[in-house]
């Protein structure tokens, strides 16, 4: 098993809608994809056999009836969701059942108490992430093993949790030992934000030099930045902007020293403030 | 109890006090991730509210699709949007509607590089 990089991004449904209706060329969008391009390229040359994606379910498969703060799913496909306004016309999502099953009882045995999904639909906070890395492909060209995280009902986990969490999911990659483990290539992907606010009369706020401050935090010194109190991301990135929290997971899965191979911003992508980073492990 | 949050200005967080105020509306509008559930809804919209018990001011919130009024009384964003959807409507659309712009002067702002956080941090201050 190694650990080829990770990927930070936004996933804002707008970004799943120009691809789905073939809009990446218009104006408002030829910049962004412009942008993502050089991710694309790195995802395409490192070809991960599995990505863990980090993300949040937007009222689709989890409601106010039960929120886990972290859920795995380890089923053997997941299908789009229909957030309200019909399933995203994308492929199904096919997970690792072997190696989710082998992160649920590690992570569990290693004090984080997570939620173990055989089936759930996913919505466009995972779907978005991977059109964004690999466009409208027949089939996705990796397996996908979702984590789920919740930031839609306050309090979502700190950003320690989240970058501890992601230590622990690098613990057990690397005590992997199923059938496919000796050739096996892993991405970790973490998903949302970067500032936006989608609620209230404050809506459309963005903040460019959170963002980029969060960026450079976040690879240089995670162990500070994780410490941002909630009312922080609230306040300064906008209240759907927490939703940063969740791209420790997959800094932490990276080890303590990571390289930092491209970023890009873009403003705006709907309401968003649209980021997207990706690193590689030093050590491995 | 206050929280370090509650000076924000123009933003309802969606911690336990707003979740046990707009559950049963929040569950109306999950309803309408199911096709056979919008259309019932867009067919009798009063009849099928009455599946859900909602006060008379969410009812009226919802019927009149008063965008920010629903979030005063409980509504998360992601659960409201299903309406707005429903309607045909954008996040440009009522990110407008809540914020007393029209959505040509809303998305306007948004290419403009967004709304600033500078005077936005604090309610009743200017930085």
């Amino acid at each position: 098993m190694r650990i080829v990089g990770g990927v930070g991004t936004s996933h804002v449904p707008a970004v799943g809608a120009a691809i789905d209706l073939g809009r990446q060329e218009e104006p408002y969008w030829a910049p962004y994809f412009e942008k993502i391009q050089p991710a694309r390229d790195w995802v395409a040359g490192h070809a991960p056999d599995v990505c863990v994606v980090v993300y949040n379910d937007h009222a689709s498969a989890f409601s106010l009836q039960l929120v886990p703060t972290f859920a795995l799913g380890v089923g053997a496909r997941f299908e789009p969701a229909d957030e309200g306004y019909g399933p995203r016309p994308v492929p199904t999502v096919e997970g690792h059942p072997e190696l989710a099953w082998h992160l649920a009882e590690s992570l569990i045995l290693d004090e984080f108490d997570i939620t173990i999904v055989n089936e759930m639909a996913v919505d466009h906070g995972l779907t978005v992430p991977l059109s964004i890395l690999f466009g409208q492909p027949e089939a996705w060209p990796c397996k996908v093993i979702p984590l789920c995280v919740n930031v839609v009902q306050y309090p979502p986990p700190t950003g320690r949790r989240c970058h501890e969490l992601g230590r622990a999911i690098r613990r057990a990659l690397d005590s992997y030992a199923g059938t496919d483990a000796d050739d096996l290539t892993v991405a970790v992907v973490g998903t949302g934000g970067m500032s936006h606010q989608l609620q209230g009369e404050r809506a459309g706020l963005v903040n460019p030099d959170f963002d980029a401050a969060f960026l450079d935090a976040l690879v240089a010194d995670p162990d500070t930045s994780r410490m941002r109190p909630h009312s922080e991301y609230l306040r300064e990135a906008g209240s759907e902007g927490i939703e940063l929290v969740m791209w420790f997971v997959m800094r932490g899965a990276l080890g303590d020293e990571v390289r930092e191979v491209y970023r890009q911003y873009h403003v705006p992508t709907s309401n968003t403030g649209n980021g997207l980073i990706v690193l590689e492990p030093v050590d491995g | 109890m206050e929280r370090d949050y509650d000076d924000i200005p123009g933003t309802y967080v969606f911690d336990g006090r707003r979740s046990r105020q707009g559950y049963a509306l929040n569950m109306f509008c999950m309803s309408l991730n199911d096709a056979a559930h919008r259309e019932e809804f867009t067919s009798d919209e009063a009849g099928y509210l009455d599946r859900f018990d909602l006060t008379d001011e969410q009812r009226t919130a919802v019927l009149e699709r008063q965008w920010l009024r629903l979030l005063q009384l409980g509504g998360n964003i992601y659960y409201t949007f299903k309406l707005a959807a429903l309607d045909g409507l954008t996040m440009q659309d009522i990110g407008g509607a809540m914020s007393g712009m029209t959505t040509a002067e809303f998305s306007d702002m948004m290419i403009g590089g967004g709304r600033s956080i500078e005077g936005n941090r604090h309610r009743g201050a200017s930085a």
